[in-house]
């Protein structure tokens, strides 16, 4: 199957030649999937470089991608974002692969379930989880096309298929007891954890900006407004968001997602860091259980 | 917002006047001023009028801690108005103790946090070649701003593509702590940049070296202020 690595490269590389703005700057990853060409910058091993680098080109009136693995786009240059984008009041796309866990037998230092809590912390960031390849072709096009500041965040999990990409959520299932919220490839392992409860599960390929009023608009079908949040990074990312969107509402909310407390000094497989996490099928069925059935048995 | 007329180097000490701020900032604005007086007097083209054209010669003071000469410049060539110099760091005021691209015309780059100029400028530059303009990109950094990693980043990779539009100007005034043996013009030459070292005093020395032909190279000019 074609990686969202290689839709992201292919989908920028076709845009590139009809759209002269648009301009990619790398730190050798990914170097060979991008074209030798001007609007190809590589700035070797340099990631503060490579993140201030994207900001003059904005400056200078292109549209820069910045792309590399997650924790050295996001975490090593993170002033380098706040300042040399935000703070320029420039515009950039910014794409990760990696993801918090993607490639596990490369230890802690290749995983980065800390990146959307940290564009939290920057005013004005879109921020995108797709959860198949097929989504992130409409929002790389999108993302070149606009002039705000985005993040992309690209994964080797993926769901069995691609949904429509829209800017809120969109209701994968309905029901009474409550609501599920799945972002991006979490969403196959929401779906099999919450098999035969009547719960709605939203679906987001785009988490900033939140789309509070479909949540409240799902919580108000609803019979209770409880609330289980399935995040692929950080628990508890979008938690505050949740709590803003439902203030006018007694609620319960229930956060999943890579637990914060310990590092794990594990390698093994993804799969084997979704079950660590409780982000496998079963993690997930037994949070499901805790905050639904008694809504089910009354 | 821009100012009637200009005002010559002469009428420098008159605007630095009115800003009143943290005295033991004063001499870091100080070791700037020559430098900045030869640039936007003698070697840029940039004007109060053309503060969004894109053909405008690109200045970065990455340096943006004590600004004060750096305004004392801009209201001197009519980019601010220069009552506002008497308001400077209130609530309400555009100019800060670290400049603000979105708050005051002419300003280029939003700087304070050092190490971010540099960078920024080589991305500015490879754009400039990108939509092939004719536009210099100077950056102005600090000798102990050269502390921060960053740079170095920038420095290798700028005199590896030979970035010729880009000039920076080190003002060294030996703040550095652990300082620079063998000199900061060498550090640069290695990397392949044109480098020159003259008195940061000597204002016809600094338009010579701002001048100087780096066919294929950037330049670096060190301005010693001792």
């Amino acid at each position: 199957m074609t990686t969202m690595r290689e839709v992201f490269a292919r989908t920028v590389t076709e845009v590139m030649a009809t759209d002269p703005r648009v301009v990619v700057v790398l730190a050798e990853i990914s170097r060979d999937v991008f074209p030798t060409t001007d609007r190809v910058i590589n700035v070797g091993i340099r990631e503060q470089a490579m993140v201030g680098v994207g900001g003059g080109l904005a400056l200078s009136g292109l549209r820069p991608v910045v792309h590399t693995y997650a924790p050295f786009l996001v975490e090593r240059p993170f002033e380098q974002i706040k300042l040399d984008f935000g703070h320029q009041d420039v515009g950039g796309v910014l794409v990760s692969v990696g993801a918090s866990y993607d490639d596990p037998v490369w230890g802690r230092t290749h995983q980065a379930p800390g990146d959307v809590a940290l564009f939290d912390t920057l005013p004005g960031w879109t921020v995108h989880v797709p959860g198949h390849p097929d989504e992130v072709e409409p929002l790389v096009r999108a993302a070149l096309a606009a002039d705000d500041r985005v993040y992309l965040r690209l994964s080797l999990r993926t769901n069995a298929r691609a949904y429509p990409v829209a800017e809120g959520f969109t209701a994968v299932r309905e029901g009474r007891a409550g609501v599920v919220v799945a972002v991006g490839p979490v969403l196959d392992r929401v779906l099999e954890a919450t098999r035969g409860v009547d719960v709605t599960v939203l679906y987001a390929s785009t988490v900033r900006p939140f789309d509070a009023e479909g949540l409240r608009r799902a919580v108000r079908a609803a019979d209770r407004a409880d609330v289980l949040l399935v995040e692929p990074y950080l628990e508890g990312t979008s938690a505050h968001l949740v709590s803003e969107a439902l203030t006018d509402v007694p609620s319960r909310l229930r956060s999943l997602g890579v637990q914060r407390e310990a590092e794990l000094r594990a390698y093994g497989t993804a799969e084997d860091h979704d079950s660590a996490h409780d982000l496998d099928v079963l993690g997930i069925s037994a949070a499901v259980r805790r905050m639904y059935n008694h809504g089910n048995q009354a | 917002m821009t100012a009637t007329r200009e005002t010559g180097f002469a009428g420098i000490p008159a605007l630095f006047a009115r800003m009143t701020g943290d005295e033991k900032h004063e001499w870091a604005a100080a070791s700037t001023l020559d430098v900045l007086w030869v640039l936007y007097d003698r070697v840029l083209d940039v004007s109060p009028e053309r503060v969004d054209d894109p053909g405008r010669d690109r200045f970065l003071l990455s340096k943006g801690h004590g600004p004060m000469a750096y305004y004392a410049v801009l209201a001197a060539k009519g980019f601010v108005e220069p009552s506002l110099l008497d308001g400077w760091t209130k609530w309400d005021s555009p100019l800060g103790q670290h400049p603000d691209r979105v708050l005051v015309p002419g300003v280029e780059i939003s700087s304070g946090s050092l190490g971010h100029g540099l960078p920024i400028a080589v991305g500015m530059a490879l754009g400039l070649d990108i939509q092939r303009g004719h536009q210099r990109v100077v950056v102005l950094v600090g000798d102990a701003e050269l502390d921060e990693g960053s740079n170095h980043e920038a420095i290798a990779l700028a005199g590896r593509l030979g970035i010729e539009r880009l000039t920076t100007v080190v003002v060294d005034n030996r703040s550095g702590t652990h300082g620079w043996p063998g000199g900061i013009a060498a550090r640069f030459a290695v990397e392949g940049w044109e480098a020159t070292t003259v008195d940061g005093r000597d204002q016809d020395a600094l338009h010579d070296a701002l001048t100087l032909p780096h066919v294929g190279a950037p330049l670096v000019v060190v301005a010693e202020v001792l």
